[in-house]
């Protein structure tokens, strides 16, 4: 800190005069300030530099379409005489797909939170350091390529959960939705939003577990001493704390779930109209689109799928902004 | 320290003790204890709910294979465990133990997918893998091929040059945002954090989207140098939150020392501060480039991917190896498929091995740190793990970290002393 206590004449007044605070920087903090800031600026510079651009290139896309058509359109024709295109049934599909993904993330993910920051030991049986190893294991499948896990999804996964989707199929028919038609139930949108699910698993679970951890300890405390069993705890002092952020951490994982290409574009083979069977081959998302039909389609469809891109950035940047938004509402509340 | 439960707290202590005497209260119920005759009570339930399964499977779930028979287990395991000890104890005790069950299962649900996949990777990808592999490229490799053939050299230069060029370009920015963030603030502080969020969780595929907009369409075209770009744009937040957390580590008292020496702001945190990060600073570091090294989506659209050697990285489609892995794997010929496990196996040990590397440096760090933090001033050593769980956790992932207070941040001033 370069501030100085500048006084005047401080000896020959009986009572001293205010001091004053004056700040001078030399120029090579000025300097240090200056480049911080503008790398500090060029984050939000690049944020806004992609929104833009991908709106410039798709826009010969939405002239073409129409803004409205391109949101509409089912189909992904960029050849031929006519060409036709728009993210109906992708935009439906990863919507569809986000979904089946929470379904299957979401209680597992609060019930490994809960149980990382409740319940397991920092040494179980005096030595294994079962909390910090769990912690390790979730930060690692955090860091899991998802191309690693989209091979593991159509080779294990796949063969693995044919059994339990027939049987959905057979049984559990009527949800809408649940039956198919063909006995062959491989590359099906149950299949990659489960694999969707697993893959963001390790963030919502890191997030809980942060947040289950601010819970304060005097009202835990409390708690117990009035007789409250853990269960107790958990339902009357841990969740009315962690509120807010456990839904911020849900929203987070949906926006990890809305972007996932590489893992959904190996499992779903892309059907185009909407989604109606979840049990049977075809299904369509955004990144998986953009990452499947890339480089076709000559101009056009770059541009369509830019604007496919920018589709999804939209959506994305508004989940990511809800989440983070929520969770500070939330800390404003309890501060 | 936070789980009153644990040993040395509060209730333990009443128990243990024995302060209440036993003739005016009843024997204290040590919450934590677990009797051979729970123990039992659990196995038998669990045998019962096996057989249970095993009986009516063929008419319940009928060819929904094993997944669909461990989950009959469970969820027949938990309705029988929860029915048990309500008969023996009583309401709250059954639903106190149906949550620890339900819980201890989401754990291990967790735990079985990441197990499953490591298994998977290394007993495909081990006896395929050979030296050959490290010095061989995909050149003159075709489908009829024999399974040994062709190699990833060519991809494991193009992921090490692009992953290189993506931290000297995005490094310094991430960090020197990190020091804007933590040591001079302001008023765009707030939005930057807003953005830096927002940025780590827009999706990859959507980094390699817009440099394929902004540089491969133009006249640039294809090149190692495109895709280093995009990783630098989802390095940028990564590193960024990571090096902002262990710069709030950095104790207030060095700064303020420094300042009372008379430094200047720069020198106090070119001479300080960064150097008692900087363990702390490499970790985040080698975490943001074990996440980018693996990213895919964005390399489809900026290296395009390669058969052969391309050593230029400004010029030219390249290889990377999560691009081939994602492009072989799906060929139907048997070469390329057994190149794929093996390009998986490989990029999975460099993750891994980032990973872990990162995870060392930095608890070592920590520890010197929170040491050299004298006087019992320093947070203990249960804070010290915890600080050590949360520093890991936000710099791997940093949309996990959401600018939440810490109740162990040592620079906090409501911190209990």
């Amino acid at each position: 800190m370069t501030e100085m206590l500048v006084a005047d004449d401080l000896s020959s007044s009986p009572t001293p005069p205010a001091l004053k605070i004056v700040v001078r920087r030399s120029r090579a903090d000025g300097l240090y300030r200056k480049v911080a800031w503008t790398a500090a600026a060029s984050t939000f510079v690049i944020l806004v530099l992609i929104g833009i651009f991908l709106y410039l290139r798709a826009r010969p896309a939405f002239e073409y379409m129409g803004y409205w058509g391109f949101i509409k359109t089912q189909v992904w024709n960029v050849d031929g005489v006519h060409p036709a295109f728009g993210v109906g049934s992708a935009l439906v599909g990863t919507l569809v797909l986000a979904l089946i993904s929470l379904v299957v993330a979401v209680p597992i993910s609060i019930a490994a939170a809960l149980f990382i920051n409740e319940y397991a030991p920092r040494k179980m049986l005096g030595f294994l350091p079962l909390k910090g190893l769990l912690t390790s294991m979730v930060d690692l499948m955090a860091a899991i390529p998802s191309v690693i896990y989209g091979l593991w999804g159509f080779f294990v996964l796949q063969s693995s959960m044919t059994g339990l989707s027939r049987w959905l199929s057979d049984h559990m028919g009527f949800i809408p939705g649940f039956k198919s038609d063909t006995p062959v139930h491989t590359s099906s949108l149950l299949i990659a939003g489960t694999l969707v699910g697993i893959m963001i698993m390790p963030i919502i679970t890191a997030l809980c577990r942060e947040v289950f951890s601010l819970t304060p300890l005097a009202e835990r405390e409390g708690a117990v001493a009035l007789g409250a069993s853990r269960a107790r705890v958990i339902r009357d002092v841990v969740f009315p704390f962690s509120k807010g952020g456990m839904i911020g951490a849900i929203m987070l994982g949906l926006g990890r779930a809305l972007g996932e290409a590489i893992a959904v574009s190996i499992i779903i083979s892309l059907t185009f109209g909407m989604p109606t069977h979840l049990l049977q081959p075809g299904g369509n998302s955004i990144p998986a689109l953009i990452a499947d039909r890339f480089g076709s389609g000559g101009k056009l469809g770059a541009a369509g799928l830019l604007a496919a891109g920018l589709v999804l950035f939209v959506i994305t940047l508004i989940v990511n902004l809800a989440a983070a938004g929520i969770v500070r509402r939330q800390e404003a509340k309890r501060a | 320290m936070r789980n009153p439960f644990a040993k040395g707290s509060m209730v333990a202590e009443v128990a243990d003790d024995g302060v209440a005497p036993a003739d005016v209260l009843p024997t204290p119920i040590k919450t934590r204890e677990l009797k051979p005759s729970d123990a039992a009570l659990m196995g038998v339930t669990a045998l019962a709910a096996y057989s249970i399964v095993w009986i009516v499977f063929n008419q319940l779930t009928l060819l929904s294979g094993q997944p669909g028979f461990v989950v009959a287990v469970v969820v027949v395991f938990l309705a029988l465990f929860w029915f048990v000890n309500l008969q023996i104890y009583g309401r709250h005790m059954a639903v106190d133990r149906l949550l620890a069950a339900i819980v201890t299962v989401g754990a291990l649900g967790m735990m079985v997918p990441l197990v499953s996949l490591v298994a998977y990777v290394f007993v495909k990808g081990l006896p395929l893998l050979s030296i050959g592999r490290f010095t061989h490229t995909q050149a003159g490799v075709g489908p009829l091929s024999p399974i040994s053939a062709g190699g990833f050299l060519h991809a494991i230069v193009g992921t090490l040059e692009q992953v290189a060029l993506a931290a000297i370009m995005g490094i310094p920015i991430a960090i020197l945002t990190a020091i804007f963030l933590n040591e001079i603030g302001g008023r765009i502080s707030s939005s930057v954090r807003v953005v830096v969020t927002a940025m780590s969780g827009t999706p990859a595929i959507l980094a390699g989207v817009f440099i394929y907009s902004i540089w491969v369409l133009t006249v640039h075209g294809y090149s190692g140098f495109a895709a280093s770009l995009a990783l630098a744009i989802l390095l940028l937040p990564t590193v960024t939150r990571g090096t902002e957390e262990v710069l709030r580590i950095v104790h207030n008292d060095l700064r303020e020392a420094a300042a009372a020496l008379g430094a200047p702001d720069w020198r106090t945190v070119w001479s300080v501060v960064l150097p008692t990060a900087r363990s702390g600073l490499v970790t985040s570091i080698l975490l943001g480039i074990a996440v980018s090294i693996g990213e895919t989506a964005p390399l489809i659209m900026t290296v395009f991917g390669a058969q052969v050697m391309n050593a230029n990285p400004f010029h030219g489609p390249q290889a990377a190896l999560p691009l081939t892995v994602f492009q072989e794997i799906r060929l139907p010929a048997k070469s390329a498929v057994a190149l794929g496990y093996t390009a998986s196996l490989v990029l999975f040990i460099l993750v891994f091995t980032l990973f872990i590397l990162a995870r060392i440096l930095g608890s070592a760090w920590l520890q010197g740190v929170l040491r050299g933090a004298k006087g019992g001033r320093g947070p203990s050593s249960a804070d010290a793990e915890a600080i050590e769980e949360d520093l890991m956790t936000v710099a791997l992932a940093p949309a996990m970290s959401m600018g939440l207070p810490r109740d162990h941040d040592p620079n906090d001033p409501r911190r209990p002393q």
